[in-house]
């Protein structure tokens, strides 16, 4: 046979001792993101399910954000299987001819179900503003705004009733579409926990509490990168007012006090959830050495050996204590937040890479190893997907579209 | 005609309602079902290995390449030849270098050059797909596109495969990987395009020692299905439940 033929995973997979002629590290940095990202949109969700459903008064305005936030997310989410896949443009197919006896064959029904449920709640609340928006632009001059009036209109659907009443029963209807949302949000990412924790030839994968232990890191990251985001945002705005001569309706002192307030309130849930995340990871590191199956042995060496800086120093100590310290010492400053917030989301981002890469670190044989060198520089196409700025470019994408969806449907206000 | 909401609602219920019993009565049939209902076969595709028999000579990986296409060079092979030497201080070593196609010519193993003098035993133990009755690569499959043939082969279309490697890490047998042409998910099918002929694989006609055998496991006369009737024989790593269909003879407790 002379046909060219290619095999990427050797380029990135380092064996040692005892390891099957077939085993790679086939899943590489894009499943790492793939958990990620969806963890990020099931947390940023049930952020702002929180107030809605639960009336969390504290969270009001960062509820209206990390619901859009969580609709940029969300559009990004299946991208890391795009990249992943061999045959990406067979990736409908999971739509398709879903395989029900597999688990990723839920993903076209949980992902459509949980875009419907987010568009929709994000419809109800924004509808006044959409009719507002499409009267105020009626009739005014230049394309940009009858373009902007079209879609406005367009995005009404045809309901301009905004008296009280209609109003009322918008509430209402985002309070049961928050409240749906909640245990749809937690299937999404428990069921990208049943990936994993179902694959029984997997022996640090197969864990009953994989899929709650997704669904508590899923909501720590996404209240992390929801409050790290508002900060940004938030101290984007106040060094405009600060530098910019044109007057503005509000202080750099006003935006900065609100700040303060809303990412103290919310930064308690942060540590309730971390705590829970935590608990379940420990309680199955315990479980595991303690029943000391087959299996055991191997895990061990490299829980306790080969990745040990990567699960206890950088997972451990720098994504969970150190944030954990920060945000329980007194006098929570934003910038003591902000860099707690950065490491939380490390943390997780850690986490999802010692279950996805620690898992493959192991032959099957579980009498050898194998290393994952992250490809640096994109020689190639495979490479760059499967590589740093494949990684980078996925982590990049949901600021890039909230920016976009952010200009017509606005999140971001602050009290006055 | 006109049809408030309301009774359009109620109807609609009704109609479900009471087509509901008339259709439960239906089976829905999966395609590998409805054609076991109609052909019930009388082949179930098995394989036994003597592992006596076996020098490592890796014929076997070699004739498999070249029967099914899998690039002569590349790090990956439907079938393979695991070489294991048991230490008299107790250690095992394990290798396959490149599969063992070009044979086990040296003493290093595991970065190591073991002397004869120190070895207890040393066996060899050609491994290739297990055919399982109840196989997890089939099962977590998402688009249906690798499944198992009535006479119970394990094959994937290649068409339809979207190159998701769930299948690959679901194989608790690391047969499975990416074709490095195709990029689709490839796997050991006990040839059948030729044991569909009435041939042998091609790994059980190049092997010069009959240390590989197919045989149908439905036929009591069968001399495959007559060995493991009748001797002791193992399978690999049945703690996962997936009752593979590939026979050992002389599996050490070492094999992993």
């Amino acid at each position: 046979m002379t046909e060219a033929w290619s095999y990427p995973e050797a380029l990135w997979t380092v064996k040692d001792l005892f390891v099957y002629p077939n085993e790679y590290i086939y899943w590489s940095v894009q499943i790492v993101m793939y958990p990620l990202m969806t963890g990020l949109v099931a947390g940023a969700f049930v952020l702002s399910s929180l107030y809605h459903v639960f009336g969390l008064k504290d969270l009001k305005d960062m509820a209206k954000f990390s619901l859009v936030f969580s609709f940029a997310l969300l559009l990004v989410a299946p991208m890391p299987l795009m990249f992943h896949l061999q045959q990406p443009l067979r990736g409908m197919e999971v739509f398709f001819t879903p395989h029900f006896t597999s688990a990723i064959s839920a993903f076209g029904i949980v992902f459509f179900s949980y875009s419907i449920v987010v568009a929709t709640e994000i419809w109800f609340v924004y509808r006044k503003f959409f009719v507002e928006q499409a009267i105020a632009l009626k009739g005014k001059e230049g394309l940009g705004n009858s373009l902007k009036q079209k879609l406005y209109s367009l995005l009404t659907l045809g309901a301009y009733d905004i008296s009280e009443k209609a109003l009322h029963k918008d509430e209402k209807a985002v309070k049961i579409l928050a409240g749906i949302g909640i245990p749809v949000a937690c299937f999404l990412h428990g069921y990208a926990g049943f990936i994993f924790g179902s694959v029984k030839a997997n022996a640090l994968w197969m864990t009953p509490l994989m899929p709650v232990i997704f669904i508590m890191s899923a909501i720590v990251s996404g209240i992390a990168l929801c409050m790290l985001t508002y900060i940004v945002i938030m101290e984007w705005k106040k060094f405009r007012i600060k530098t910019s001569r044109k007057s503005w309706d509000v202080t750099a002192a006003e935006v900065g006090g609100a700040e303060v307030d809303l990412i103290r309130k919310t930064s308690r849930y942060l540590i309730g959830f971390m705590i829970a995340a935590i608990t379940l990871e420990i309680l199955d590191l315990v479980f595991r050495g303690y029943t000391a199956v087959k299996s055991w042995e191997i895990l061990r060496s490299v829980i306790y050996g080969k990745d040990f800086v990567d699960i206890f120093i950088l997972q451990y100590g720098f994504g969970n204590l150190l944030p954990f310290i920060m945000l329980v010492l007194p006098g929570l400053t934003i910038r003591r937040t902000a860099i707690a917030l950065v490491l939380v989301i490390f943390g997780v981002f850690m986490m999802r890479w010692n279950v996805v890469i620690g898992g493959q670190a192991f032959s099957l044989s579980f009498a050898g190893y194998m290393h994952y060198k992250l490809p640096f520089i994109p020689e190639n196409i495979e490479t760059y997907k499967e590589g740093f700025f494949g990684a980078l470019t996925i982590g990049l994408m949901p600021f890039a579209l909230f920016w976009v969806i952010n200009k017509f449907i606005p999140s971001l206000k602050y009290h006055k | 005609m006109s049809i408030s909401r309301r009774d359009f609602l109620l109807s609609t219920l009704k109609i479900a309602a009471a087509s509901a019993l008339p259709l439960s009565a239906f089976k829905i049939l999966s395609p590998a079902e409805a054609r076991a209902a109609i052909e019930a076969t009388s082949v179930r595709w098995g394989f036994l290995v003597d592992t006596y028999k076996c020098v490592g000579c890796g014929f076997c990986v070699k004739a498999c390449k070249l029967e099914n296409e899998v690039p002569y060079d590349a790090p990956v092979t439907r079938t393979w030849v695991e070489r294991y030497l048991i230490l008299k201080d107790g250690r095992m070593v394990a290798d396959t270098p490149l599969g063992g196609r070009d044979g086990f010519t040296k003493l290093e193993i595991q970065e190591e050059i073991v002397e004869p003098k120190d070895v207890s035993k040393a066996f060899f133990v050609p491994k290739l797909c297990n055919q399982c009755e109840n196989p997890p690569c089939v099962q977590v499959c998402p688009v249906g596109a690798t499944y198992q043939t009535a006479d119970g082969v394990v094959l994937v279309d290649r068409t339809w495969c979207i190159g998701c490697g769930y299948c690959i890490m679901a194989c608790p047998y690391g047969v499975r990987f990416f074709h490095p042409v195709y990029k689709v998910a490839e796997k050991c099918t006990f040839c059948y395009h030729r044991i569909n002929k009435g041939m042998k694989t091609a790994c059980v006609g190049a092997c010069p020692f009959g240390a590989r055998q197919i045989g149908n496991l439905k036929d009591p006369n069968d001399p495959v299905t007559k060995t493991i009737m009748t001797e002791r024989v193992a399978v690999l790593k049945d703690e996962y439940g997936t009752k593979p269909q590939v026979y050992y003879i002389g599996l050490d407790e070492n094999v992993r």
